[in-house]
């Protein structure tokens, strides 16, 4: 009796979605999806390594740097982030974001192709087909929910009701996992069809000779439509939307003068005049440092076994100056290089009393928000190119850039070049 | 026995294992972060349905709105002169809809605050621009389908000259 019902829902899908005949894309089809899903595979491949290695650059592991301490076994793979590279963050991040722009309309190209199997019926068929349904929710769920987070907070736009770091730290893994699972079932399936081919010539069949796939599969349409486009134009058009994405965002991570070609990027313009007319990612009046605070008053407390010393910023000019070509490389994506000029890291470790094994710790005068204090590793504290710097482009630096005195730290994020320095500490590196 | 109880190959199970090993440890670690994890869920869920059941009919229902229902005719409009219009309106609106919703936090001024606190500047430029670009595709796109309408003509002209002559379109 069951059965016998059972079988009677399945012959019987309710109206709309959920019968064949309602999808009627000829071009629509297991080779057309795996060809996106190929292209997916390899650039969501290079998204998780960037972005997990975008997580290593924090040196979670230092005291203070970690936004997602209840990582667990989740930092599994985390190492010292190294200093050089110059460009190693500017690159693996701006590639993280540029690509993930540019992957937008592949994503939901491969949606497109594939939206029948939403709305299959029976919606359920075995234990084997709810758990993969399950599985793919938080393939598709993971995946949207990580371009969605990623693309406002790279706007500046925080509609999102909980942290960005949390978010996009932990939605990864859920979204790691289903693509994982995904590429195991669905690898084979792909390569297959990848082989038989769309069963008609994809360069000479013209829009009138377009036909569905000759393959039995859910996504082959059974009453098509007639073709409006052929699967060249269908993958053209994909191709050219990236394009379109990339070409308008990519200035954000060059140098001038290609930087002014950016349409869409939220750190397209410079904030400043002369050498410091580049992007800020902190205002001094949204980080409440006002001019009474980096004025002649201002000191630098360094602090280290040596005790306690307060440095002018003429003290800090009277000290071997160095210069240095680094990028300001944001989370964001953005980055921007320029000629840096200030006291070596290195320099103000000795000076303190400390050892080349110690590290430092980095305080800001900035008032709440975060990053205002970073930890930086040996390396980073000992770099011949880590800076505290004076000047950009020969210029003192702006308030908005840091004024009085910011570090700057080879092929680290953004966040870590503090701005505004208040305190800078020789923390003992132990052996 | 296996594929009878379970309907697929062992490997299928250790997929969905591994999946859902992976994602439910991550998932598991959120609440030890935050307390607000169930806006996340909220927020992860509603990705894929926004997605699913607003984005996807909105766009679809748009388009076959443009190809059957424009300016109320029943059925597709004539193709002037053989050259069919519908992929020179698909690429230039497809083109500007996609640059509205990856970019509308800058172009609809969503965040003005957040956004003037971090770089001191506004959003008020991004407007403009994606209405310009905007412009730029349909107006590309007019040009292409003017040359194409220009060239079918001909071909048509030739061939109506030469009946003897076997064209191929």
């Amino acid at each position: 009796m069951v059965n016998e019902v059972l079988q009677w829902v399945d012959g019987h899908p309710p109206p709309g979605p959920f019968r064949r005949r309602f999808w009627r894309s000829p071009v629509r089809g297991p080779w057309l999806t795996a060809v996106l899903g190929s292209v997916l595979l390899a650039g969501l491949t290079v998204m998780i390594v960037t972005g997990l290695l975008s997580y290593a650059a924090y040196d979670p592991l230092l005291p203070g740097n970690d936004a997602t301490p209840a990582h667990g076994l989740l930092g599994f793979y985390l190492f010292d982030w190294p200093t050089g590279p110059s460009w190693l963050y500017r690159v693996t991040q701006g590639t993280h974001v540029a690509l993930g722009i540019a992957l937008v309309p592949l994503v939901l190209a491969k949606l497109w192709s594939v939206i029948p199997k939403l709305f299959e019926w029976p919606p359920v068929r075995s234990i084997a087909h709810s758990l993969e349904r399950l599985t793919l929710l938080m393939l598709v769920g993971g995946l949207l929910f990580e371009f969605v987070t990623g693309l406002l907070n790279s706007q500046l736009d925080y509609l999102f009701p909980f942290f960005f770091y949390t978010a996009h730290f932990y939605g990864a893994w859920v979204f790691i996992g289903g693509f994982v699972g995904h590429v195991l079932v669905k690898f084979p399936v792909m390569v297959r069809s990848l082989r038989r081919g769309p069963g008609q010539s994809f360069r000479r069949t013209s829009v009138a000779d377009t036909r569905p796939e000759p393959v039995e599969s859910e996504l082959v349409a059974t009453a098509p439509a007639p073709p409006t486009a052929s699967r060249r134009g269908v993958l053209g058009f994909v191709g050219l939307s990236s394009l379109v994405l990339l070409g308008t965002y990519i200035g954000s991570v060059l140098d001038d003068p290609l930087r002014r070609l950016t349409l869409f990027g939220p750190h397209d313009r410079g904030n400043g005049v002369g050498a410091n007319d580049f992007p800020v990612n902190k205002t001094a009046a949204t980080a409440g440092v006002t001019p009474a605070m980096t004025g002649a008053a201002w000191r630098l407390e360094l602090v280290g076994p040596a005790g306690t010393t307060r440095l002018s910023r003429e003290d800090l000019l009277a000290l071997a100056q160095h210069t240095h070509y680094l990028p300001i490389a944001c989370v964001e994506g953005w980055s921007i290089g320029k000629t840096w000029t200030g006291v070596r890291l290195a320099d103000l470790v000795a000076r303190a009393g400390g050892r080349p094994t110690d590290r430092l710790f980095v305080e800001s005068m900035q008032n709440g928000g975060g990053f205002g204090a970073v930890s930086l590793s040996v390396d980073q504290s000992q770099a011949e190119q880590s800076l505290l710097a004076l000047k950009v482009e020969g210029e003192d630096i702006s308030p908005d850039h840091g004024f009085p005195a910011r570090t700057i730290i080879p092929a680290a994020p953004g966040v870590h070049c503090t701005k505004w320095v208040k305190r800078i500490t020789v923390i003992d590196g132990g052996a | 026995m296996f594929r009878k109880l379970y309907g697929d190959n062992p490997l299928h199970l250790f997929a969905q294992i591994i999946t859902l090993a992976l994602a439910g440890y991550a998932a598991g670690r959120v609440p030890l972060e935050s307390a607000v994890w169930p806006k996340m869920l909220v927020w992860f869920v509603g990705a894929a349905l926004g997605h699913d059941l607003v984005l996807y009919p909105l766009y679809a229902i748009a388009d076959s709105a443009a190809h059957f229902r424009l300016f109320r005719r029943a059925r597709p409009l004539p193709h002037v002169a053989g050259v069919p219009w519908i992929n020179y309106l698909r690429v230039p609106v497809g083109l500007s809809l996609l640059l509205l919703l990856v970019w509308w936090p800058l172009i609809s001024n969503d965040a003005p605050g957040t956004f003037f606190a971090a770089t001191g500047l506004t959003t008020d430029v991004y407007l403009p621009r994606w209405l310009g670009i905007t412009g730029v595709f349909v107006l590309v796109s007019a040009v292409l389908y003017a040359v194409a309408v220009r060239r079918a003509a001909a071909a048509a002209r030739v061939a109506a000259d030469n009946p003897g002559r076997v064209t191929t379109p």
